[in-house]
């Protein structure tokens, strides 16, 4: 048995844990096992991978199957990172279509949760980028899927409960340099933040930093991050050379758990209004910087999930449709700054359309805070959820611990076409997972 | 170009390592018994590099092959590197001999025996580097794992005397003690993290050590495990008895 939780480190669950070596070992390590969901990396935040009973760790099928130097198009198995895969194919002009916030999602979590990057605006989730995989069945059997297939729109965003991906194709982008030419608009309030980000709709990668302990006027107040691939014509033929093959910098660590008190409203005011000041300093003319800063700036830091404390965090990941997006932000920003224990890092931005049957996106604004776990804080984000619930939103399932069942029902409308197909597919339940157990998928 | 051989390229070890030269632009002729997980990483380090890869089968355990084995190579390798090994149940191997000598064989037998030949011919070539994938295990026999260790201080003391004996035909003998790396041999066992490698970190000596920039016979991966095993080796044995290390 091994003590297995999310990124959030909430909740823990004792799962037995199975190591396949190569894709052709998953059908035998699953037979005779049920209550099992494939694990990647870990990186969802609440209990989407961990079992019922056992996890299948998928991070030994990380081999590259084919690349084409020529169109980009590449097939993996889908224990491979996003890391691997900008260590590997950036030196030679090539970066993955959609990123997450952190570079260490699995490819197979990055279907199972059709995650969102910076472009989804423009290019859809993860998911959309998917041109072929490999799913093994409950059944024992594997089955080539294409976007055609109802069961592909299952498995895309199904949250791992339709089988275990085994490999992926997607075609990569095409990149000059490996940095990104950033700008930074400095938006007072709320509105001025969502419309800054409705002009970014043009660039090719927008995103917010919301100071969740700005009040009043100042409420919503943001920093929009918008963000192109430098090509050579901006940075010189040498200069963007060079930076496909840059390494990233060495990372610092947290090396344990800081106590619960670390993140007060003092210290988390006092380094909002610091980070938004700097952040200021720099609006305007756009910057070059390299893409791991732009994309993944958590990741300077391993280990920043104790920064929470040992009871670990939650966090709260909600899209609101453009209608009524405002008002409704208006109302959960408030609430947040009158608690005044949100964490620094509140993320805003926008999307469109998702297109698995449980993909999270919907054309609108995603809001997502943290919140360190304490005796009172649930019945805080069912209250946050009831807004989010008369909005016609909805919450992210990748980043998700507590939601109740009615909140998730109402919020994903394809969900009997989902369980259909999954009874279809799976009619014994061999795939659950301690979150399909808790939301009745 | 250069060529290396990688006697066991279906570890993790050794995966690593032949990723780490087809980086650099080698030529790479993978070795092992398992030839659908032979193509499984040669396909890996074709698509991950532009090199030339090349998958040739071998059972360690069956030395009358291995003529045939290094004439099957096409060509004779710049760097032959051998990464195989077999952990075993040590539990197992204390009573049943069977398993202890399939252990022994992995190790040291088969290993050595194919270093040797190899040898040869580079000796009558005039040239070549030999690498071997020893272990500290081998330096003092512990109650956990002795015939893991002895096996391995078998082959230790092997490349030890092929080094002694090539050293004026100008064929380097390197022998590279990891300390622990994690990897699917150590996946169930919870591994200190200050002396425990990445797959990657072997490789990094491995061709350091090939290609001449990181100098001696006999290299530790992670350094502090030299001076770890200096103490370790001194241990009178009427004291090292009673211990449990
Ligand atoms: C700092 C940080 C920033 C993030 N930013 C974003 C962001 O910007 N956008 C976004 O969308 N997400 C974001 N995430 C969430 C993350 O992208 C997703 O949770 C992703 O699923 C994690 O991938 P993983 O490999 O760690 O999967 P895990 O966390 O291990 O698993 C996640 C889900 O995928 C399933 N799964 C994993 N592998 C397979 C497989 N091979 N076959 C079938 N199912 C599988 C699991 O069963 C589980 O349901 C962020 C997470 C962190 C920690
Ligand atoms: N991991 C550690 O902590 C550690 C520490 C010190 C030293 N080492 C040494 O490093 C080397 C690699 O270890 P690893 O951790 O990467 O373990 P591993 O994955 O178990 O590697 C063992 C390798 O030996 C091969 N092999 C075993 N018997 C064989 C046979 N009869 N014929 C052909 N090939 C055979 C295996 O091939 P198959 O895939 O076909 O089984 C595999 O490629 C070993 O020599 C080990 O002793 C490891």
């Amino acid at each position: 048995m091994t003590r297995l939780s999310g990124w959030g480190r909430y909740p823990g669950a004792d799962v037995a844990l199975l190591r396949p070596g190569a894709p052709g070992d998953v059908k035998a390590a699953l037979h005779d096992v049920d209550g099992v969901i494939a694990r990647g990396n870990g990186r969802a935040y609440g209990d989407a991978a961990i079992g019922t009973r056992a996890c299948l760790s998928i991070l030994a099928l990380d081999r590259v199957l084919a690349f084409d130097p020529g169109s980009g198009r590449v097939t993996v198995e889908a224990g491979m990172q996003v890391n691997d895969l900008i260590a590997t194919f950036l030196p030679r002009g090539f970066f993955p279509p959609v990123v997450p916030g952190t570079c260490f999602p699995t490819v197979g979590g990055l279907i199972a949760a059709d995650a969102h990057g910076k472009n989804h605006h423009r290019d859809g989730g993860f998911g959309d980028q998917v041109e072929a995989l490999t799913l093994q069945l409950a059944s024992g059997e594997t089955c080539i899927l294409t976007p055609e297939n109802a069961l592909f729109a299952a498995t895309v965003g199904g949250m791992g409960l339709t089988g275990v991906v085994l490999d992926a194709t997607f075609t990569l982008r095409r990149v000059e340099s490996g940095l990104i030419r950033q700008q930074t608009i400095v938006a007072g309030n709320l509105r001025a933040a969502m419309a800054a980000l409705d002009e970014g709709d043009a660039a090719q990668y927008s995103v917010a930093w919301i100071d969740a302990s700005a009040t009043g006027a100042t409420l919503g107040r943001s920093l929009v991050f918008l963000g192109q691939h430098a090509t050579a014509a901006d940075v010189g033929a040498e200069r963007a050379h060079a930076s496909l093959a840059a390494r990233p910098p060495a990372r610092l660590a947290v090396p344990f758990d800081l106590p619960a008190f670390t993140l007060n409203r003092a210290s988390v005011a006092a380094f909002n209004t610091l980070y938004f000041r700097k952040g200021a300093m720099r609006a305007g003319a756009s910057f070059l910087v390299p893409h791991a800063p732009y994309f993944f700036p958590l990741d300077a830091i391993s280990g920043w999930n104790r920064i929470y404390g040992a009871r670990g965090f939650l966090q709260h990941q909600c899209v609101l449709p453009l209608a009524t997006a405002e008002a409704a932000l208006a109302e959960i920003m408030q609430r947040v700054a009158a608690r005044g224990t949100a964490s620094p890092l509140a993320v805003l931005k926008k999307l469109g359309a998702g297109h698995g049957l449980l993909s999270f996106p919907l054309p609108g604004f995603t809001l997502a805070l943290d919140f360190a776990v304490s005796d009172d804080i649930f019945g805080f984000l069912d209250d946050l959820d009831a807004i989010v619930l008369r909005a016609g939103g909805r919450l992210y399932l990748a980043k998700d611990a507590r939601q109740s069942r009615p909140m998730f029902e109402a919020g994903y409308p394809r969900l009997a076409e989902f369980r259909k197909i999954r009874q279809q597919v799976d009619p014994a339940g061999k795939f659950a997972s301690q979150l399909s157990r808790r939301l009745g998928l | 170009m250069n060529t290396i051989l990688v006697i066991g390229g279906t570890s993790d070890i050794g995966r690593a390592i032949a990723l780490r030269f087809a980086a650099a632009g080698w030529r790479i002729q993978i070795a092992g018994r398992d030839t659908a997980g032979l193509a499984r990483e040669a396909a890996d380090i074709a698509a991950r590099t532009t090199s030339d890869v090349s998958v040739h089968r071998l059972d360690i355990l069956s030395g009358p092959s291995f003529v045939a084995f290094l004439d099957s190579l096409g060509s004779l390798p710049d760097v032959a590197v051998s990464v195989v090994g077999l952990l075993g149940d040590a539990r197992r191997a204390e009573a049943d001999p069977s398993h202890a000598a399939d252990v022994m064989r992995s190790n040291f037998e088969g290993p050595a025996l194919l270093l040797g030949e190899l040898a040869e011919r580079f000796v009558s070539r005039g040239s070549g580097v030999l690498i071997g994938i020893s272990s500290v295990a081998g330096e003092r026999g512990r109650a956990s794992n002795y015939v893991y260790g002895a096996s391995k201080a078998g082959f230790t003391a092997f490349l030890s005397g092929l080094r002694n004996r090539l050293a004026r035909h100008g064929i380097r003998v390197v022998t590279i003690n990891p300390g622990f790396v994690r990897t699917k041999m150590t996946a169930a066992i919870k591994l200190p993290p200050i002396v425990t490698a990445e797959p990657g970190e072997v490789a990094d000596a491995v061709f350091a050590s090939a290609t001449g920039k990181r100098r001696g016979d006999v290299l530790y991966v992670r350094r502090i495990w030299s001076p770890i095993m200096l103490v370790i080796r001194s241990i009178p044995e009427t004291v090292f008895k009673r211990l449990s290390l």
